[in-house]
Protein backbone atom coordinates (compact mmCIF):
# COMPACT_ATOMS: atom_id res chain seq x y z
CA UNK A 1 0.00 0.00 0.00
CA UNK A 2 1.57 3.68 -1.19
CA UNK A 3 1.52 6.02 0.79
CA UNK A 4 0.47 10.06 -0.44
CA UNK A 5 3.23 12.38 -0.66
CA UNK A 6 3.01 16.03 -1.20
CA UNK A 7 5.97 18.68 -1.27
CA UNK A 8 4.59 21.95 -0.85
CA UNK A 9 6.49 25.25 -1.18
CA UNK A 10 4.85 28.36 -0.46
CA UNK A 11 4.79 29.41 -4.27
CA UNK A 12 3.41 25.93 -5.37
CA UNK A 13 2.90 22.25 -5.60
CA UNK A 14 6.07 20.60 -6.13
CA UNK A 15 5.06 17.08 -5.86
CA UNK A 16 2.03 15.58 -5.64
CA UNK A 17 2.12 11.39 -5.85
CA UNK A 18 2.27 7.90 -4.32
CA UNK A 19 5.23 6.41 -3.01
CA UNK A 20 5.96 3.56 -0.79
CA UNK A 21 8.44 5.46 1.69
CA UNK A 22 9.58 9.01 1.90
CA UNK A 23 12.88 9.69 4.01
CA UNK A 24 13.47 12.87 5.21
CA UNK A 25 15.80 15.45 7.25
CA UNK A 26 14.15 15.89 10.76
CA UNK A 27 15.14 18.37 12.83
CA UNK A 28 16.45 16.08 15.30
CA UNK A 29 17.44 13.82 13.10
CA UNK A 30 16.35 11.77 9.64
CA UNK A 31 13.11 10.04 9.41
CA UNK A 32 11.28 7.87 7.33
CA UNK A 33 7.36 8.25 6.45
CA UNK A 34 5.96 4.26 5.50
CA UNK A 35 2.28 3.90 5.41
CA UNK A 36 0.54 2.90 8.65
CA UNK A 37 3.27 5.01 10.49
CA UNK A 38 1.60 6.90 13.29
CA UNK A 39 0.22 10.41 13.04
CA UNK A 40 3.43 12.99 13.70
CA UNK A 41 4.17 16.65 13.19
CA UNK A 42 7.53 17.53 12.94
CA UNK A 43 10.61 19.92 12.25
CA UNK A 44 12.25 19.26 9.06
CA UNK A 45 16.27 20.92 8.86
CA UNK A 46 17.97 22.08 5.24
CA UNK A 47 18.66 18.64 3.72
CA UNK A 48 17.48 16.14 0.86
CA UNK A 49 14.23 14.71 1.16
CA UNK A 50 13.77 11.02 -0.71
CA UNK A 51 11.20 9.53 -2.41
CA UNK A 52 11.27 5.77 -2.66
CA UNK A 53 9.50 3.26 -5.19
CA UNK A 54 10.04 0.00 -3.40
CA UNK A 55 13.54 0.01 -2.21
CA UNK A 56 15.09 1.64 -5.06
CA UNK A 57 14.90 6.01 -4.93
CA UNK A 58 13.52 7.36 -7.04
CA UNK A 59 13.54 11.09 -6.72
CA UNK A 60 15.14 13.62 -4.77
CA UNK A 61 14.36 17.08 -3.24
CA UNK A 62 16.01 19.39 -1.37
CA UNK A 63 14.13 21.36 1.57
CA UNK A 64 15.79 24.32 3.20
CA UNK A 65 13.88 23.56 6.25
CA UNK A 66 10.07 23.46 6.96
CA UNK A 67 7.59 21.17 8.79
CA UNK A 68 6.02 17.61 7.74
CA UNK A 69 2.91 16.35 8.84
CA UNK A 70 2.36 12.32 8.80
CA UNK A 71 -0.23 10.15 9.18
CA UNK A 72 -1.05 6.48 8.58
CA UNK A 73 -1.84 7.53 4.64
CA UNK A 74 -0.58 10.90 3.60
CA UNK A 75 2.60 12.90 4.12
CA UNK A 76 2.55 16.49 3.85
CA UNK A 77 6.11 18.14 3.73
CA UNK A 78 5.66 22.05 3.82
CA UNK A 79 8.91 23.35 2.59
CA UNK A 80 10.54 26.81 3.29
CA UNK A 81 11.68 26.52 -0.15
CA UNK A 82 12.24 23.36 -2.87
CA UNK A 83 13.81 22.20 -5.84
CA UNK A 84 14.38 18.91 -7.57
CA UNK A 85 17.97 17.87 -6.44
CA UNK A 86 19.14 17.42 -10.26
CA UNK A 87 18.25 21.82 -10.66
CA UNK A 88 20.52 22.78 -7.58
CA UNK A 89 23.42 25.25 -8.86
CA UNK A 90 26.43 24.53 -6.37
CA UNK A 91 27.96 27.84 -7.70
CA UNK A 92 25.19 30.01 -6.75
CA UNK A 93 24.68 28.05 -3.24
CA UNK A 94 28.36 28.18 -2.70
CA UNK A 95 28.32 32.30 -3.43
CA UNK A 96 25.33 32.29 -0.90
CA UNK A 97 27.68 30.23 1.64
CA UNK A 98 29.97 33.18 1.63
CA UNK A 99 27.54 35.74 1.89
CA UNK A 100 26.29 34.03 5.36
CA UNK A 101 29.80 33.42 6.09
CA UNK A 102 30.70 37.18 6.06
CA UNK A 103 26.98 38.25 7.79
CA UNK A 104 27.94 35.82 10.68
CA UNK A 105 31.56 37.23 10.28
CA UNK A 106 30.17 40.95 10.87
CA UNK A 107 27.08 39.73 13.53
CA UNK A 108 27.13 41.14 16.71
CA UNK A 109 28.04 38.20 18.79
CA UNK A 110 25.74 38.89 21.53
CA UNK A 111 22.96 38.74 19.51
CA UNK A 112 22.13 35.38 20.17
CA UNK A 113 18.22 34.88 18.45
CA UNK A 114 20.83 36.37 14.73
CA UNK A 115 22.80 34.07 15.45
CA UNK A 116 21.43 30.96 15.37
CA UNK A 117 19.15 32.21 12.48
CA UNK A 118 22.61 32.50 10.14
CA UNK A 119 24.12 29.56 11.83
CA UNK A 120 20.26 27.32 10.75
CA UNK A 121 20.90 29.57 7.23
CA UNK A 122 24.15 28.49 6.56
CA UNK A 123 23.87 24.63 7.90
CA UNK A 124 20.95 24.44 5.28
CA UNK A 125 23.33 26.14 2.48
CA UNK A 126 26.20 23.82 3.33
CA UNK A 127 23.61 20.74 2.80
CA UNK A 128 22.25 21.72 -0.31
CA UNK A 129 25.78 22.26 -1.61
CA UNK A 130 26.70 18.39 -0.14
CA UNK A 131 23.47 17.31 -1.96
CA UNK A 132 24.06 19.19 -5.38
CA UNK A 133 27.59 17.99 -5.45
CA UNK A 134 26.64 14.59 -6.39
CA UNK A 135 24.67 15.60 -9.88
CA UNK B 1 -20.66 75.36 -32.65
CA UNK B 2 -16.81 74.01 -33.11
CA UNK B 3 -14.95 74.42 -36.37
CA UNK B 4 -14.63 71.42 -38.49
CA UNK B 5 -10.88 71.29 -38.10
CA UNK B 6 -11.71 71.54 -34.04
CA UNK B 7 -13.93 68.66 -33.92
CA UNK B 8 -11.69 66.34 -36.36
CA UNK B 9 -8.81 67.24 -33.83
CA UNK B 10 -10.89 65.87 -31.03
CA UNK B 11 -12.32 63.02 -33.02
CA UNK B 12 -8.24 62.19 -33.14
CA UNK B 13 -7.22 62.68 -29.75
CA UNK B 14 -10.35 60.11 -28.66
CA UNK B 15 -9.05 57.76 -30.87
CA UNK B 16 -5.72 57.42 -29.67
CA UNK B 17 -7.04 57.20 -25.85
CA UNK B 18 -9.32 54.34 -27.11
CA UNK B 19 -6.27 52.71 -28.43
CA UNK B 20 -4.11 53.30 -25.20
CA UNK B 21 -7.56 51.95 -22.93
CA UNK B 22 -8.08 49.12 -25.30
CA UNK B 23 -4.45 48.12 -24.92
CA UNK B 24 -4.20 48.26 -21.22
CA UNK B 25 -7.46 45.92 -21.21
CA UNK B 26 -5.38 43.80 -23.03
CA UNK B 27 -2.43 43.72 -20.73
CA UNK B 28 -4.46 43.56 -17.77
CA UNK B 29 -5.96 40.37 -18.82
CA UNK B 30 -2.48 38.89 -19.53
CA UNK B 31 -1.58 40.12 -16.30
CA UNK B 32 -4.95 38.63 -14.25
CA UNK B 33 -4.68 35.45 -16.10
CA UNK B 34 -0.83 35.20 -14.10
CA UNK B 35 -1.55 36.56 -11.17
CA UNK B 36 -4.95 34.48 -10.67
CA UNK B 37 -2.48 31.36 -11.57
CA UNK B 38 -0.29 32.35 -8.42
CA UNK B 39 -2.59 32.82 -6.45
CA UNK B 40 -4.59 29.26 -6.49
CA UNK B 41 -0.69 27.61 -6.87
CA UNK B 42 -0.09 29.47 -3.06
CA UNK B 43 -3.36 27.84 -2.20
CA UNK B 44 -2.17 24.37 -0.83
CA UNK B 45 0.50 26.16 1.54
CA UNK B 46 -1.52 27.90 2.88
CA UNK B 47 -4.83 24.96 3.63
CA UNK B 48 -1.89 22.51 4.88
CA UNK B 49 -0.67 25.18 6.94
CA UNK B 50 -4.30 25.53 8.70
CA UNK B 51 -4.54 22.14 9.43
CA UNK B 52 -1.32 21.91 11.38
CA UNK B 53 -2.26 24.61 13.50
CA UNK B 54 -5.57 23.46 13.93
CA UNK B 55 -3.95 20.30 15.25
CA UNK B 56 -1.71 22.03 17.16
CA UNK B 57 -3.87 24.76 18.58
CA UNK B 58 -6.25 21.72 19.52
CA UNK B 59 -2.84 19.84 21.41
CA UNK B 60 -1.88 22.87 23.59
CA UNK B 61 -5.87 24.18 24.54
CA UNK B 62 -5.32 24.91 28.28
CA UNK B 63 -1.98 24.52 28.42
CA UNK B 64 -0.38 28.35 29.47
CA UNK B 65 2.57 29.88 27.42
CA UNK B 66 1.04 30.36 24.16
CA UNK B 67 2.88 32.65 21.85
CA UNK B 68 1.85 36.23 21.96
CA UNK B 69 0.89 35.86 17.83
CA UNK B 70 -1.58 33.58 18.98
CA UNK B 71 -3.17 34.83 22.13
CA UNK B 72 -2.05 38.40 21.64
CA UNK B 73 -1.07 40.50 24.41
CA UNK B 74 -3.79 40.29 25.96
CA UNK B 75 -4.73 43.76 25.56
CA UNK B 76 -7.35 45.43 23.12
CA UNK B 77 -6.25 48.62 22.95
CA UNK B 78 -3.34 49.50 20.59
CA UNK B 79 -4.76 48.60 16.51
CA UNK B 80 -2.57 48.43 14.02
CA UNK B 81 -3.96 48.20 10.34
CA UNK B 82 -2.45 47.21 6.85
CA UNK B 83 -4.31 48.36 4.01
CA UNK B 84 -3.04 46.88 1.17
CA UNK B 85 -2.84 49.13 -2.15
CA UNK B 86 -1.57 48.87 -5.24
CA UNK B 87 1.28 51.13 -6.24
CA UNK B 88 -0.34 52.65 -9.62
CA UNK B 89 -3.65 53.77 -10.30
CA UNK B 90 -6.16 54.02 -13.52
CA UNK B 91 -7.38 50.20 -11.87
CA UNK B 92 -11.39 51.96 -11.25
CA UNK B 93 -12.49 51.99 -7.70
CA UNK B 94 -9.17 49.22 -6.64
CA UNK B 95 -7.61 51.61 -4.32
CA UNK B 96 -10.10 54.02 -3.05
CA UNK B 97 -12.56 51.35 -1.73
CA UNK B 98 -9.52 50.16 0.32
CA UNK B 99 -8.97 53.40 1.46
CA UNK B 100 -12.22 54.38 2.18
CA UNK B 101 -12.31 51.42 4.06
CA UNK B 102 -9.69 52.12 6.04
CA UNK B 103 -10.73 55.48 7.20
CA UNK B 104 -14.27 53.89 8.39
CA UNK B 105 -12.22 51.58 10.28
CA UNK B 106 -10.12 54.24 12.09
CA UNK B 107 -12.97 56.42 12.63
CA UNK B 108 -14.55 53.48 13.98
CA UNK B 109 -12.02 52.38 16.40
CA UNK B 110 -10.92 55.92 17.52
CA UNK B 111 -14.60 56.02 18.51
CA UNK B 112 -14.54 53.22 20.81
CA UNK B 113 -11.45 54.65 22.33
CA UNK B 114 -8.59 52.93 20.73
CA UNK B 115 -4.86 53.96 19.30
CA UNK B 116 -4.35 53.63 15.51
CA UNK B 117 -1.29 53.17 13.99
CA UNK B 118 -0.98 52.32 10.45
CA UNK B 119 1.22 50.40 8.09
CA UNK B 120 0.33 51.23 4.76
CA UNK B 121 1.88 48.77 1.70
CA UNK B 122 1.52 50.13 -1.65
CA UNK B 123 2.08 54.03 -3.05
CA UNK B 124 -1.31 54.53 -3.38
CA UNK B 125 -2.85 53.90 -0.44
CA UNK B 126 0.49 55.42 1.71
CA UNK B 127 0.33 58.66 -0.06
CA UNK B 128 -3.86 58.80 0.69
CA UNK B 129 -3.26 57.85 4.14
CA UNK B 130 -0.62 60.25 4.58
CA UNK B 131 -2.38 63.51 3.83
CA UNK B 132 -4.75 63.10 7.05
CA UNK B 133 -2.80 60.83 9.20
CA UNK B 134 0.70 61.45 9.07
CA UNK B 135 1.11 60.91 12.75
CA UNK B 136 -0.32 57.79 12.68
CA UNK B 137 1.78 55.55 10.07
CA UNK B 138 4.71 53.94 11.66
CA UNK B 139 6.34 52.47 8.32
CA UNK B 140 5.40 52.43 5.06
CA UNK B 141 6.07 49.38 2.37
CA UNK B 142 5.74 50.69 -1.44
CA UNK B 143 7.00 48.64 -4.60
CA UNK B 144 5.59 44.75 -3.12
CA UNK B 145 2.92 44.96 -5.84
CA UNK B 146 5.00 44.30 -8.91
CA UNK B 147 4.32 41.91 -11.64
CA UNK B 148 6.10 38.76 -9.72
CA UNK B 149 5.37 38.76 -5.60
CA UNK B 150 8.34 36.88 -4.44
CA UNK B 151 7.70 35.29 -1.21
CA UNK B 152 10.37 36.83 0.62
CA UNK B 153 8.54 40.06 -0.06
CA UNK B 154 5.80 38.73 2.37
CA UNK B 155 7.99 37.07 4.72
CA UNK B 156 9.72 41.12 5.18
CA UNK B 157 6.54 42.31 5.89
CA UNK B 158 5.65 39.88 8.47
CA UNK B 159 9.60 39.97 10.15
CA UNK B 160 8.77 44.07 10.24
CA UNK B 161 4.80 43.15 12.21
CA UNK B 162 6.86 40.74 14.25
CA UNK B 163 9.42 42.92 15.50
CA UNK B 164 6.58 45.52 16.05
CA UNK B 165 4.74 43.39 18.32
CA UNK B 166 7.65 42.32 20.44
CA UNK B 167 8.90 45.64 20.98
CA UNK B 168 5.18 46.08 22.42
CA UNK B 169 4.05 48.57 19.78
CA UNK B 170 0.61 47.06 19.08
CA UNK B 171 -1.90 44.94 20.79
CA UNK B 172 -4.12 43.66 17.73
CA UNK B 173 -3.24 43.78 13.93
CA UNK B 174 -5.39 43.84 10.64
CA UNK B 175 -4.74 42.95 7.34
CA UNK B 176 -7.51 45.35 4.71
CA UNK B 177 -7.18 43.91 1.65
CA UNK B 178 -9.40 43.23 -1.49
CA UNK B 179 -10.14 39.92 -2.12
CA UNK B 180 -10.74 38.58 -5.17
CA UNK B 181 -14.25 37.31 -5.93
CA UNK B 182 -14.77 37.43 -9.38
CA UNK B 183 -12.86 40.16 -12.36
CA UNK B 184 -16.09 42.35 -11.43
CA UNK B 185 -15.86 42.72 -8.04
CA UNK B 186 -13.08 42.88 -5.57
CA UNK B 187 -14.68 43.06 -1.99
CA UNK B 188 -12.05 45.41 0.36
CA UNK B 189 -12.17 42.61 3.67
CA UNK B 190 -10.32 42.83 6.33
CA UNK B 191 -8.34 40.14 8.31
CA UNK B 192 -7.40 39.94 11.42
CA UNK B 193 -3.78 38.52 12.11
CA UNK B 194 -2.45 39.04 15.71
CA UNK B 195 -4.13 37.50 17.95
CA UNK B 196 -4.85 34.37 15.13
CA UNK B 197 -8.46 33.65 15.28
CA UNK B 198 -8.70 29.93 14.89
CA UNK B 199 -12.02 28.78 14.31
CA UNK B 200 -14.10 26.56 16.33
CA UNK B 201 -13.27 23.57 13.87
CA UNK B 202 -9.96 24.34 13.33
CA UNK B 203 -9.21 24.15 16.78
CA UNK B 204 -11.11 20.87 17.66
CA UNK B 205 -9.74 17.89 15.72
CA UNK B 206 -11.88 14.89 15.01
CA UNK B 207 -12.42 13.04 18.49
CA UNK B 208 -11.56 9.76 17.00
CA UNK B 209 -8.67 10.67 15.11
CA UNK B 210 -5.25 9.14 16.57
CA UNK B 211 -3.36 11.30 18.65
CA UNK B 212 -0.55 13.20 16.90
CA UNK B 213 3.27 12.93 18.22
CA UNK B 214 5.01 16.11 18.17
CA UNK B 215 8.63 16.29 17.56
CA UNK B 216 10.62 18.13 18.79
CA UNK B 217 7.40 19.33 20.92
CA UNK B 218 4.36 21.72 20.74
CA UNK B 219 6.03 24.64 21.75
CA UNK B 220 8.72 24.77 19.47
CA UNK B 221 6.54 23.48 16.62
CA UNK B 222 4.00 26.05 17.35
CA UNK B 223 6.74 28.88 18.02
CA UNK B 224 7.80 28.29 14.27
CA UNK B 225 4.83 27.60 12.52
CA UNK B 226 3.01 30.81 13.76
CA UNK B 227 5.53 33.14 12.11
CA UNK B 228 5.31 31.12 9.12
CA UNK B 229 1.79 31.26 8.87
CA UNK B 230 1.63 35.09 9.20
CA UNK B 231 3.92 35.37 6.11
CA UNK B 232 1.43 32.70 4.52
CA UNK B 233 -1.65 34.60 5.15
CA UNK B 234 0.57 38.56 4.16
CA UNK B 235 1.52 36.65 0.69
CA UNK B 236 -2.00 35.06 -0.11
CA UNK B 237 -3.45 38.82 0.90
CA UNK B 238 -0.63 40.25 -1.63
CA UNK B 239 -1.21 37.63 -4.69
CA UNK B 240 -5.53 38.09 -3.83
CA UNK B 241 -4.91 41.92 -4.05
CA UNK B 242 -2.38 41.79 -7.04
CA UNK B 243 -5.16 39.92 -9.13
CA UNK B 244 -7.66 41.82 -8.04
CA UNK B 245 -5.88 44.96 -9.10
CA UNK B 246 -5.74 43.33 -12.58
CA UNK B 247 -9.13 42.16 -12.38
CA UNK B 248 -10.58 46.15 -11.60
CA UNK B 249 -7.89 47.77 -14.25
CA UNK B 250 -9.24 45.27 -17.15
CA UNK B 251 -13.19 46.07 -15.76
CA UNK B 252 -12.40 50.16 -15.80
CA UNK B 253 -10.49 50.01 -18.80
CA UNK B 254 -12.93 47.87 -20.38
CA UNK B 255 -15.54 50.30 -19.68
CA UNK B 256 -13.32 53.38 -21.04
CA UNK B 257 -12.71 51.61 -24.13
CA UNK B 258 -16.70 51.36 -24.56
CA UNK B 259 -17.19 54.94 -23.39
CA UNK B 260 -14.31 56.13 -26.16
CA UNK B 261 -16.15 54.31 -28.61
CA UNK B 262 -19.42 56.04 -27.83
CA UNK B 263 -17.80 59.63 -27.94
CA UNK B 264 -16.31 59.21 -31.18
CA UNK B 265 -19.62 57.87 -32.60
CA UNK B 266 -21.16 61.26 -31.57
CA UNK B 267 -18.53 63.51 -32.51
CA UNK B 268 -18.53 62.04 -36.05
CA UNK B 269 -21.92 62.98 -35.97
CA UNK B 270 -22.11 66.19 -35.38
CA UNK B 271 -18.70 66.82 -37.37
CA UNK B 272 -20.99 65.32 -40.43
CA UNK B 273 -23.75 67.73 -39.44
CA UNK B 274 -21.48 70.57 -39.06
CA UNK B 275 -19.89 69.43 -42.51
CA UNK B 276 -23.25 69.25 -44.70
CA UNK B 277 -24.36 72.87 -42.78
CA UNK B 278 -21.33 74.15 -44.39
CA UNK B 279 -22.01 72.80 -47.77
CA UNK B 280 -25.71 73.77 -48.17
CA UNK B 281 -24.12 77.23 -47.01
CA UNK B 282 -21.97 77.63 -49.58
CA UNK B 283 -24.46 76.51 -52.32
CA UNK B 284 -26.93 79.00 -51.31
CA UNK B 285 -24.21 81.79 -51.33
CA UNK B 286 -23.23 80.51 -54.88
CA UNK B 287 -26.93 80.47 -56.18
CA UNK B 288 -28.32 83.57 -54.54
CA UNK B 289 -25.09 85.51 -55.94
CA UNK B 290 -25.85 83.73 -59.58
CA UNK B 291 -29.44 84.63 -59.26
CA UNK B 292 -28.32 88.41 -58.44
CA UNK B 293 -26.26 89.03 -61.73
Amino acid sequence: MPIKVEIISPEKVLVSRDVDMVVMPGEEGDIAAMPEHAPMMLLLRGGTVTLYDGETPTDRYFVGGGFADMTQTRCTILADDAVPVTEISVDTATARLEELTEAWEAADKSDSARLEGLMSKIQSVRAEIDAGAGN
Amino acid sequence: MASLKELRARIGSVKSTKKITSAMKMVAAAKLRRAQLHAEAARPYAAAMRRMLGELAGAMAGQDGAPQLLAGTGNDRVHLLVPITSDRGLAGGFNSNINRTTRLTIRRLQAEGKVVKLLPIGRKGYDYLVREYTDLIVDHVIGVGGKEIPFSAASDLGAKITALLEAGQFDVCTIIYNQFHNVMSQVPTPLQLIPLGLDEAAVKPDPNAAQYEFEPDEQVLLERLLPRNLQVQIYASLLESAAGEQGARMTAMDNATRNAGKAIDRLTQTYNRTRQANITNDLIEIISGAQAV
